[in-house]
C-alpha cells in the first residue's frame, strides 16, 4: 500500500514543454500476472519526438509497461490490466479500439531481431500489404525509402529478394526497424533493441535512433545505462513495479532526486 | 597425477551405451532384412524367371515306365512326399489328366503366353474372347492375368480421395489448435484428434462397411454401395491424426518471435497464422502430408473392407476398386508357395515399398531445399 502511495507522488513528467507535447499518458496503470503484480499504479507522460528510456533492474516492469503501450500483453491469458493509457488523448484500452490500427500507429522492435523467414523485400512488403498498400510501384518506393531510413539500403539493395535470415544480426535488427517504420507509426517501442548485438552494430542502431527521433516518438527499454545517456532525452527509472523517478536524462544520471535511483545509476545495485 | 585415464570411468555405463547402440542398429537391420526377404521372393519376377505359360511338354502315358521316379515326380509337379504316397494307378490317372488338359488348352492361343512378363503386367493386351486390348488382373482364372495397372489405379485413387479429404481437415485443425485456440480448447482437441490414431483399422473398416457406406449411399444416391469414395473417406479418418500431429508440431515449433512480430505490425491472429506461421512451418507441414500419403497407400484393412475389391480400370470414385495392399492381403494365403502368383504378390509388395521409400526420399530433398531457401543459404 505504501508503495502505491509513494509512486503517486512521483511527477508524471519533467517540466512541461510546449515544443514537445505529451503523446502517451498513463494514469494509475496496474498490471497483474495471475496473482503477482508487475506494475503498481504507474503514472507517466511521454512526449512527442523525444527519446524516452526505461531503465531498471530485471523484473522491474519496464518491458511490461512498454508492452502495455501497444497492447501486446493482451496475448497472455492471465494478464489483468487496470488504469488508463491514452495515446493522443484516446483510451487505447477502450473496447472500441481497433487493435490493428493501434499497432499501426505504435510500432515495436524486439530484443531479438525477428525478421520473417521471407525475403528482405517481402518482410517489409508484408507490413505494407497488411495496411492496404498493394501497388507494386508504391511498394518498391516505400521499401526503398524505409531501408534507406534504416541505413540498410546500400548493404542489401542487390539482394532484396534473398532470405532475410541470411543477414547478420545487426542488419536483421535494422531490417526490423525498417519494417516498423515502413507503415509510418507515430511511436516506436524498442525493447532492448541492441542487447544481442556487438558494439559496432549497437553503435549503428543508436545512430539510427537519434536520426529517427526527428520523425517518431521513441520509447526504449535498455539495460545499458551508457546507452540511455547516449540516446535518450528523458529517462524513467523503475524498481519492483514502481516508477521511482522520471526526469531529464541528464538529471537522472547526474543529480537524481531519489536515493534508489542514485544507487542504481551509480552501479551500487542492479 | 596425469590426465590419462587408467581405467574406464564406469563399466556399467559402457555396457548400457553399447546395448542402446545395438538396439538402435537392430532397427535399421530389421527394415533392411524385411525388404531383403520381400525382394528375394519377388526376384524371379524381376529377372524374368517365372513362367505362367500353361503349355508344357506332355508325355504319353506309356512313357510312365521309362522315366525315373525323380523325373516323373517333377513332370507331375508333386513334392517327394506326395509322390511317395501315390500308387501306380493314381500316377497313371494323373498322367492321363495332364494329357487331356493339354489337348484342351492348346485350343486357346493365350495358353502359351507367359503372363508374368512385364509387357503383360503393364500394357493392355487383347486376350482371346475380348474385342479390344484391356488391363486385367485375374490371377486365378484359367489364364493367369497379372496386369497390375487396375491395382495401381485403385491404390492411387483411394489415396487421392483420402488425402483430398483428410489433408484440409488435418491442416485446418492443426492451424486452429496451434495458433488460434485458447488453452482449454487446445487441451481438449489435441488428444481427441490424436485418439483417432488409436482406432484399430479393422474397426474403422467395419464402421465404414456398415455405417459410412449406407450413409453416403443414402446421401449421394450412387449405385455401388462399396466404392473408392467410401473407402477413401474411411482411409482419410486414419490419415487425419498422422497429418494433424506432425503438422501441429511443425506449426507450434515456429518461433514465437515471428508471431509477435506479425501481431506487433498489426496482423490479425488469422493473418499471422496463415501468412507467417504456415509458410514458416511449410517444410514440416509438407513432411506431414508425405507421411499421410505413406499411411494411405500402405493401409490395408480399411480398404479391403470398404472398397468393394473389384479390380477394374476406372477413374470414377463411385466405382468399386481394389488396391495393391488389399490384393496382397486377400490373395497371398491362397497362392501356391513359390508359384508365379505368389511371386507376383511379392513383387507388388516390393513396388509398394519402393514407392513409399522414394516418395519419402523425394520429400526429404524438397524439405531440405525449402529450409535452406528460407534460411537464406541459397
Amino acid at each position: 500500500m505504501t508503495e502505491t502511495i509513494q509512486s503517486r507522488h512521483i511527477p508524471a513528467s519533467p517540466e512541461p514543454d510546449e515544443a514537445f507535447p505529451v503523446i502517451i499518458r498513463a494514469r494509475d496503470l496496474c498490471l497483474h500476472y495471475g496473482q503477482s503484480q508487475a506494475l503498481k499504479s504507474i503514472g507517466i507522460d511521454i512526449r512527442k519526438n523525444v527519446v524516452t528510456a526505461f531503465i531498471g533492474p530485471s523484473g522491474c516492469g519496464k518491458s511490461t509497461l512498454l508492452r502495455c503501450l501497444n497492447r501486446m500483453n493482451d496475448l497472455i491469458d492471465s494478464v489483468r490490466i487496470t488504469g488508463l493509457v491514452e495515446i493522443n488523448g484516446e483510451d487505447i484500452y477502450s473496447p472500441e479500439v481497433d487493435l490493428i490500427e493501434l499497432r499501426r500507429q505504435v510500432g515495436m522492435v524486439f530484443q531479438r531481431s525477428n525478421p520473417f523467414p521471407k525475403s528482405i523485400y517481402e518482410n517489409i512488403a508484408y507490413a505494407l500489404r497488411l495496411h492496404g498498400t498493394r501497388a507494386k510501384t508504391e511498394l518498391d518506393e516505400v521499401i526503398e525509402r524505409s531501408l534507406r531510413q534504416a541505413a540498410l539500403w546500400d548493404e542489401v539493395k542487390d539482394r532484396l529478394h534473398t532470405s532475410a535470415l541470411g543477414l547478420s544480426g545487426g542488419q536483421q535488427q535494422r531490417l526490423c526497424i525498417a519494417r516498423a517504420i515502413a507503415i509510418r507509426p507515430e511511436i516506436i517501442l524498442m525493447d532492448e533493441p541492441a542487447s544481442a548485438l556487438d558494439p559496432l552494430a549497437t553503435a549503428r542502431i543508436e545512430e539510427l535512433i537519434l536520426e529517427l527521433k526527428q520523425q517518431f516518438t521513441i520509447v526504449i527499454v535498455t539495460h545499458n545505462m551508457q546507452q540511455a545517456t547516449r540516446i535518450s532525452d528523458e529517462t524513467a527509472f523503475f524498481y519492483l513495479g514502481n516508477l521511482v523517478e522520471f526526469d531529464k536524462t541528464s538529471k537522472i544520471f547526474t543529480n537524481p532526486t531519489n536515493k534508489q535511483t542514485e544507487d542504481y545509476v551509480t552501479g551500487r545495485f542492479g | 597425477m596425469g590426465l590419462k585415464r587408467g581405467h574406464r570411468a564406469n563399466p556399467f555405463e559402457w555396457i548400457v551405451e553399447r546395448a542402446i547402440f545395438l538396439i538402435a542398429t537392430s532397427a535399421i537391420l530389421m527394415v533392411f532384412l524385411i525388404f531383403l526377404f520381400v525382394a528375394r521372393e519377388a526376384l524371379p519376377v524381376f529377372l524374368g524367371q517365372t513362367n505362367s505359360s500353361l503349355v508344357q511338354e506332355v508325355l504319353p502315358v506309356a512313357k510312365m515306365d521309362t522315366l525315373s521316379p525323380a523325373e516323373l515326380q517333377k513332370y507331375l509337379g508333386l513334392t517327394p512326399k506326395q509322390f511317395r504316397e501315390l500308387d501306380r494307378d493314381a500316377i497313371q490317372a494323373l498322367m492321363e489328366v495332364k494329357l487331356e488338359g493339354a489337348s484342351e488348352l492348346t485350343k486357346d492361343k493365350d495358353a502359351a503366353v507367359n503372363t508374368t512378363q512385364w509387357r503383360y503386367m503393364l500394357l493392355p493386351h487383347q486376350w482371346s474372347d475380348y474385342d479390344h486390348p484391356v488391363f486385367i488382373w485375374q490371377p486365378v482364372s484359367q489364364i493367369h492375368k497379372y496386369n497390375i495397372i487396375p491395382l495401381a489405379i485403385g491404390s492411387l485413387k483411394l489415396t487421392l480421395v483420402a488425402l483430398l479429404f483428410s489433408v484440409p481437415i488435418a491442416l485446418g485443425a492443426a492451424i486452429y489448435v496451434s495458433q488460434l485456440a485458447g488453452n482449454r480448447a487446445r487441451e481438449l482437441l489435441k488428444p481427441a484428434i490424436e485418439l483417432l490414431a488409436g482406432i484399430p483399422s479393422v474397426v474403422l473398416g467395419f464402421f465404414s462397411l456398415i455405417v459410412l457406406a449406407s450413409f453416403f449411399q443414402n446421401l449421394l444416391g450412387y449405385q455401388v454401395r462399396l466404392n473408392s469414395f467410401v473407402a477413401g473417406i474411411a482411409l482419410g479418418l486414419a490419415v487425419i491424426p498422422v497429418v494433424f500431429s506432425i503438422a501441429e508440431d511443425a506449426l507450434s515449433s515456429v518461433p514465437r518471435s515471428y508471431t509477435q512480430a506479425a501481431l506487433a505490425l498489426g496482423s490479425s491472429r488469422w493473418q499471422t497464422a496463415w501468412q507467417i506461421v504456415l509458410p514458416a512451418a511449410l517444410p514440416g507441414v509438407f513432411a506431414a502430408v508425405v507421411l499421410g500419403f505413406g499411411r494411405a497407400i500402405g493401409e490395408t484393412m480399411v480398404v479391403l473392407m470398404a472398397s468393394g475389391n473389384a479390380s477394374i480400370v476406372s477413374w470414377n470414385i463411385f466405382d468399386s476398386t481394389r488396391s495393391v495392399t488389399a490384393t496382397i492381403a486377400a490373395e497371398l494365403a491362397e497362392t501356391v508357395f513359390g508359384g508365379h502368383h505368389y511371386r507376383i504378390l511379392f513383387m507388388l509388395g516390393t513396388l509398394l515399398f519402393a514407392v513409399t521409400f522414394l516418395s519419402n526420399l523425394a520429400a526429404n530433398r524438397i524439405i531440405r531445399g525449402l529450409k535452406s531457401k528460407m534460411e537464406g543459404k541459397r
